[in-house]
């Protein structure tokens, strides 16, 4: 069982984990949109490696977008806008770091211990690229929420969609159409996002999500 | 005929630890020193200062106990132990049924509660600083050490170090996450237990700072040459468990003549030498960190022993 192409594509796999925790650990807007767009280019290299592997030309597009797109295009985008924003010297006040980190590690412990259960006939491939995607998609969750401030809300879906996409590699023949749509409906969201921070920051002087609440009435 | 020989070996490697470990210290000053463009001592400086403090008089404070006197040798003598557990230039050496890595942590375990008690003794508040951020950073160094243990264990199959350094040498580990994972987790370990620069600077007396220094403030003479040994020889012995562990190619199998021991022993001095200059490389390229920011450091060790222990679980599990 144990070829090289299986511990190349669980070496890149478990990277992406890795890269997530990384992610978890930065607290500085622009280290994180570093990260994030390190965790993009390993996922690229996890998909041409599915790609490589299971003799699918169609995965290779995918890869193509996810470097184009995610390593590329959204990072430098965000740069600028928190240029623009003015916000390059926050420093996030999310819930303590360490915590945090225990949480992820529970969460990826739940995410294998669910997933290696519930794929038990399935191709070890599969299931081990099923049970890694499950943790990127929780810990893309875990940035969310414990994160205030709106831009590394983003960088937090965006992870999380990350995930979804290294669960559709893994699960073999996935339609390109479907690869596509989801990328670009992934991409009319970040400008969407990308409208509402500026809306955000233009009507409370910040992006930190909880002024939101305050502007509702509601106690924090 | 065979148990002489096996005993020569054996203390042979002994000894190469002992005469190697100033030697390893003295190369990573020089090293720093020339980075930073200035001359630095010699190579054999920590040689000459262990001589000269050898030779100089024991000053004791008045309320000083046993302990205080005894821990000096306590801590040298499990630092030696451990560090003849591990194996530098050959496998399956005498004592390497005992060199489980679980008795090595214990060992450097003992020697670090014998200081940190030490430290308390005297009654001075140095000596109370010192030992108490030393238990902090121990408290997190030994779990995340332990997760490494169990890392390599379970792709080794065992806890036992030459049986790791003949599977990891084999061709059949294959390529794995978490190894490197486990690997990049020891060396934060070992930068935390060495108390080398991110998290401690041994080589200053600033009170803010002083982790390790403020512990053995009160030592002097022979006492402190002992403890210096120590500490030089636990550096050593750390160097040696990650080459062990992780780049075990080149050492040589038990029984296979005088000359692959030599040449095991060649391979293994370079080796060394590398990381010691990796490591001279690393400490003037980053800055010292706050005592508080340790937590966080050894926390990253402790995420990466945990998460290469559950990758390692999942690939073997399918």
């Amino acid at each position: 069982m144990h070829n090289l192409n299986f511990d190349i594509s669980h070496s890149l796999a478990g990277g992406l984990v890795l890269i997530s925790f990384m992610m978890l650990y930065q607290d500085r807007l622009y280290s994180l949109l570093n990260v994030f767009a390190l965790h993009a280019l390993t996922l690229s290299l996890a998909v041409a490696w599915q790609a490589y592997i299971q003799n699918a030309p169609h995965l290779y597009v995918t890869a193509a977008i996810a470097l184009v797109f995610k390593a590329i295009i959204i990072p430098v985008a965000l740069h600028r806008i928190i240029k623009q924003l003015g916000i390059h010297r926050d420093i996030e006040t999310a819930v303590g770091i360490g915590p945090t980190m225990l949480a992820g590690m529970g969460l990826v412990a739940l995410s294998l211990a669910l997933m290696l259960r519930v794929t038990a006939e399935a191709d070890a491939l599969a299931r081990e690229d099923l049970a890694f995607a499950l943790s990127v998609v929780l810990l893309g969750l875990l940035v969310m929420v414990t994160r205030r401030n709106a831009v590394s809300q983003v960088v937090g879906f965006m992870a999380l969609e990350n995930g979804l996409v290294l669960a559709a590699t893994g699960a073999k023949g996935m339609p390109l159409v479907v690869e596509i749509s989801v990328a670009f409906s992934i991409l009319i969201a970040f400008i969407v996002i990308g409208i509402f921070l500026f809306r955000i920051r233009e009507r409370f002087d910040s992006v930190d999500v909880g002024a939101l609440d305050d502007s509702r009435g509601e106690r924090r | 005929m065979v148990v002489i020989s096996d005993i020569l070996v054996q203390g042979m490697q002994m000894l190469l630890v002992f005469v190697l470990a100033p030697l390893l210290t003295g190369f990573i000053r020089k090293v720093k020193a020339r980075l930073l463009r200035r001359r630095g001592p010699s190579v054999l400086q920590p040689y000459r200062d262990l001589l000269r403090l050898l030779r100089k008089e024991v000053v004791l404070a008045d309320n000083a106990s046993w302990l205080f006197r005894a821990t000096p040798y306590v801590t040298f003598a499990a630092i030696w132990v451990a560090a003849a557990l591990v194996p530098t230039f050959a496998t399956g050496l005498l004592f390497n049924w005992a060199a489980d890595l679980i008795v090595i942590v214990a060992l450097l375990g003992t020697a670090r509660f014998f200081l940190a008690l030490a430290g308390m003794d005297v009654g001075t508040s140095f000596g109370g600083i010192g030992a108490s951020r030393e238990v902090m950073i121990a408290a997190l160094a030994e779990p995340a050490m332990l997760l490494i243990v169990f890392c390599v264990a379970l792709v080794a199959g065992s806890t036992e170090l030459s049986t790791v350094a003949n599977f990891i040498a084999s061709s059949q580990t294959g390529l794995r996450v978490s190894l490197g994972m486990a690997m990049i987790a020891l060396v934060i370990v070992a930068l935390a237990e060495n108390a080398r620069i991110p998290v401690d600077n041994p080589s200053t007396h600033l009170e803010l700072t002083m982790v390790h220094e403020a512990m053995i403030l009160e030592y002097s003479g022979r006492h402190l040459a002992m403890i210096e040994f120590g500490a030089f020889l636990k550096l050593l012995l750390y160097v040696s468990l990650i080459v062990c562990l992780f780049f075990p190619w080149g050492i040589a199998i038990f029984g296979a003549g005088p000359l692959a021991y030599v040449a095991g022993a060649a391979i293994y001095v370079l080796k060394v030498g590398f990381a010691g200059f990796l490591l001279a490389l690393f400490e003037t390229a980053t800055a010292k960190m706050r005592v508080f920011r340790v937590p966080q450091f050894l926390g990253a060790a402790l995420m990466l022993g945990l998460l290469g222990t559950l990758l390692l679980f999942v690939s073997t599990s399918l």
